[in-house]
């Protein structure tokens, strides 16, 4: 179960893996999330699914790999490997509006997860823009997966290297100046640019579509650790989004939230780092 | 042997081994430990054998009680696992976490002279000794080619899925966690109920060939219309149970430090975050830990968060010690441990530090006034006593709503809270498709939601037409009688197999 058929390093953060799966891969919808277990000690930690395919069986992962948990799974999981467990797919599916023009925006970690967004629009008949931005030109992935799928496609550098130099929130302003009949823009990235994204359309009035990522546990529903505020009210991201309208998400509590065990993820990681081989030496001989 | 009377009986209720509080703080272990062999002869006597046997009525799933108890005063003890399995599959999980004091015991004839008999103590030292010495109970099952599925490996779904396979039925169990047991794997704590113990008892309903799919989110790989239509199964039960937790709607709850009884227990129990960093998932334990809510999950939370070492653990509720919603014995086992409680306290603001962590509550005293709807009095709050309490970590015990994606998934008629609508006997709005336990009821019992399973057990029998198998082998002579078989259904013949 849930073995991994095939990997693709993007940089030396970045890493993709493809999971068999096929009864996951059939149900999977744009905006879906999985869960994940690298091993039976393991966090369970939420991905983004950036692809799936009911003809091959699989569901595509991109992970930035960020602290223990990512950095372990970017050493260990191998073509041939397993992952201890994957549940899925979570959330409420993203609704793909029909026809119209939209903007797929991409940032860090939500590149991948917007692709099957941009897809799903293209399939159902809209305009697509994407706007997808990186640090700098090596480190861009999928440019042909997009250009596919968009009718547009701004690529956005920090450094100027390939595309426009600028962030994203530069390319939607780019993309709004040309278009100003574009229905619905949708964001996924870190918190910070998701908000300024949000920020960039409010004034025009655009719908703008989120995808969270606060902490989870069981993305069931049943720990209140993904809660969120939306609108001023209290909503649990994994089984009522993860996709909210921007322009009423708090994104600075949602920051906030996200620092909730910095400390203990510092200490994880660090102690991983200076031992990264051996799990079980470490372990206490009789664990109460 | 002369007839026994409240006079001759032994007066004293039998006491319960438990580790002492001191040193029980810094361990998981369980507290208590379970009676000695003499300790249960010792109890068993106590009870008089009446005829009335109001307790029989009093449990949920109307254990033979007093047939069982004389097992026991036999020093059969097998016969007596024979009797209570015939009702109840996991005596020893209900011996240990069902409310006894509210159901049996309370109304036990002993009980109007003399402390009443300790039922759920004998129920557990039944059941210990059948894990200890691997007793199961099995028949031979007979395949009659149907296919069912059960959605929730809580105590509702294995108590259906037990009676279905014995019936012969094909099962599938799909759990939505990486582990199954529902509550009792990922919130009540190892030390009222060993892991152990779940997965021995929880293992005998695999033995009978059911099988257990976890780390399946049923709603959203597939749906409940897909069991039915594209996947095979002629009828489905669903008990995915009443986990998705309240918060009060005060100032400062998305502070970092404040957190559900369920997303603290799930860390701790399923994830096992107390071994943080040889185990992934951390907890960032506080060290003045305040509990709101006091009932059974806020006991927990407050016991685990003693042994996880916070330096003082608080009870804040709202209502006083008579309206505790918990077990008796979970609040004075949470006092022995150093729990201090609050009586007719609320919080009405969460402060923080000024950096995103909590720092204090603000709590108001309160009063009971009138009785409310439940028959309960109602708190009230005493004007202009608000004061400051230091505290790091908040955790949230008040109350858990309906687990949502099954509602948002399927067509099945939820009354206006969200939870399934099912009729008496436990069918659903959908034909074939049934529900129990408390995602009909709402947050409930153990037995309960076990009673719940195998009534859908029994509705779905019948609306497969299938009948138990005809002949059902059963290993000890002594007792020809097996779990699973309802007694009402004269549709089998028992036959003994040699040992
Ligand atoms: C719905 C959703 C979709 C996501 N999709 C992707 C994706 O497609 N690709 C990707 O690389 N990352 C994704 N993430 C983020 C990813 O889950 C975290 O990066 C990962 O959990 C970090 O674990 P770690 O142990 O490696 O790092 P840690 O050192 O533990 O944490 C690094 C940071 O990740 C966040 N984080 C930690 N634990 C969790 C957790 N259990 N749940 C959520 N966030 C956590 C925190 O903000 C933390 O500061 C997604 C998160 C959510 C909620
Ligand atoms: C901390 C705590 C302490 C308690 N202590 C006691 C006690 O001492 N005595 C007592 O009698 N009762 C106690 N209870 C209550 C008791 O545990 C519950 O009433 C009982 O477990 C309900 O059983 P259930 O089968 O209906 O649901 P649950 O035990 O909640 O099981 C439901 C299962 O369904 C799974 N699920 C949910 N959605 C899906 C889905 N879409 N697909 C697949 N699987 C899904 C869940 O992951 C879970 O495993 C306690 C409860 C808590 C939270
Ligand atoms: S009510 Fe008490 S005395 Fe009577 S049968 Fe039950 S346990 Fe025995
Ligand atoms: S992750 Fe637990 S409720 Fe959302």
């Amino acid at each position: 179960m849930y073995e991994i058929v095939a990997r693709e390093d993007f940089s030396d953060s970045t890493f993709l893996l493809e999971v068999k799966y096929p009864l996951l891969a059939k149900a999977a919808r744009p905006g879906q999330f999985v869960i994940v277990m690298s091993n039976a000690d393991g966090e369970r930690i939420p991905l983004t699914i950036a692809d799936f395919s009911p003809e091959r069986g699989t569901v595509t992962l991109v992970i930035q790999a960020v602290g223990k948990t990512t950095m372990e799974m970017q050493r260990r999981c191998i073509v041939g490997s397993a992952l201890y467990a994957m549940v899925g797919p979570m959330g409420k599916p993203s609704e793909i509006s029909k026809m119209g023009k939209v903007a797929c925006v991409g940032g860090g970690l939500g590149v991948a997860p917007v692709y099957p967004q941009a897809r799903a629009f293209k399939q159902n008949g809209a305009y697509v823009i994407g706007i997808v931005g990186f640090r700098s030109r090596d480190l861009i992935f999928w440019q042909r997966k997009f250009e596919d799928v968009c009718d547009e496609l701004i690529i956005c550098t920090d450094d100027g290297s390939a595309g426009i130099k600028g962030l994203v929130t530069d390319g939607i302003a780019m993309a709004v100046d040309k278009h100003p009949d574009i229905d619905e823009v949708i964001a996924i990235g870190p918190p910070v640019m998701m908000k300024f994204c949000a920020e960039a359309t409010r004034a025009r009035d655009i719908k703008t579509t989120v995808s969270l990522n606060p902490i989870m546990v069981d993305g069931t529903g049943m720990c209140g650790g993904c809660r969120v505020s939306v609108g001023g009210e209290m909503r649990f991201c994994c089984v009522d989004g993860p996709d909210f309208d921007g322009h009423q998400v708090d994104f600075d509590e949602l920051m906030r939230r996200l620092t909730r065990f910095r400390e203990d993820e510092r200490a994880a990681l660090e102690r991983w780092q200076r031992n990264p081989g051996c799990r079980l030496e470490q372990e206490p001989t009789a664990s109460e | 042997m002369a007839k026994k009377t409240i006079r001759n009986i032994p007066q004293e209720r039998t006491a319960m081994p438990v580790q002492e509080p001191k040193a029980r703080v810094r361990n998981f272990s369980e507290v208590a430990l379970g009676y000695s062999l003499a300790e249960a002869l010792n109890e068993a006597e106590r009870c008089i054998m009446c005829p009335q046997e109001p307790c029989v009525k009093g449990c949920p799933v109307e254990i033979d009680i007093p047939g069982f108890i004389q097992k026991i005063c036999d020093q059969n003890f097998r016969g007596a696992y024979d009797v209570i399995t015939d009702t109840n599959l996991l005596p020893a999980i209900c011996g240990r976490v069902c409310p006894q004091e509210s159901q049996c015991e309370q109304v036990c004839i002993v009980g109007d002279h003399l402390e009443p008999v300790a039922v759920g103590r004998l129920e557990r030292f039944v059941g210990d000794m059948a894990v200890a010495e691997g007793w199961s109970n099995e028949p031979d099952i007979e395949p009659n080619g149907r296919r069912v599925a059960i959605v929730g490996a809580g105590p509702a779904g294995i108590a259906c899925a037990a009676d279905m396979a014995k019936a012969g039925c094909e099962v599938v169990i799909y759990e939505a966690l990486h582990r199954p047991g529902g509550v009792l794997s990922y919130g009540i704590p190892e030390f009222r109920l060993p892991n152990e113990i779940v997965d021995d008892e929880f293992g005998k309903v695999i033995e009978l060939g059911v099988k257990v799919e976890c780390n399946t989110l049923v709603g959203r790989l597939f749906t409940i219309e897909q069991l039915r239509e594209k996947m095979g199964f002629d009828a489905v039960f669903i008990g995915t149970g009443a986990g998705y937790p309240t918060f009060m709607g005060i100032p400062g709850e998305s502070l970092n430090g404040v957190l559900s009884a369920n997303e603290f227990l799930t860390r701790c129990n399923l994830m096992q975050a107390g071994e943080f960093p040889y185990k992934d998932t951390p907890l960032h334990m506080g060290r003045k830990v305040a509990v709101i809510g006091s009932g059974n999950t806020a006991m927990d939370a407050m016991r685990v968060s003693l042994r996880l070492e916070a330096e003082e653990v608080h009870c804040l509720y709202r209502r006083s010690r008579a309206e505790s919603p918990a077990r008796a014995e979970e609040v004075d086992h949470a006092e022995e441990e150093g729990v201090i409680f609050h009586w007719l306290t609320a919080p009405v603001e969460i402060l923080d530090d000024g950096n995103n962590n909590v720092r204090a509550l603000r709590c108001i005293r309160m009063e009971l006034g009138e009785p409310d709807d439940s028959g309960r009095r109602r708190p009230v709050a005493i004007e202009g006593s608000e004061y400051e309490f230091e505290a790091d970590m908040v955790i949230y015990a008040i109350g858990t709503n309906a687990n949502p994606i099954i509602g948002q998934t399927s067509n099945l008629e939820l009354n206006k809270w969200g939870y399934i609508e099912a009729n008496e006997q436990q069918r659903t709005s959908i034909a074939g498709v049934f529900a129990g336990g408390d995602i009909v009821t709402g947050a409930a019992t153990v037995i309960l939601a076990m009673g719940a399973g195998r009534r859908a057990a029994r509705s779905m029998k019948a609306y497969l037409g299938i009948l138990d198998p005809v002949e059902m082998a059963v290993s000890d002579p002594e007792r020809p009688r097996i779990f699973g078989i309802d007694a009402r259904q004269r549709n089998y013949r028992r036959v003994r197999v040699a040992a």
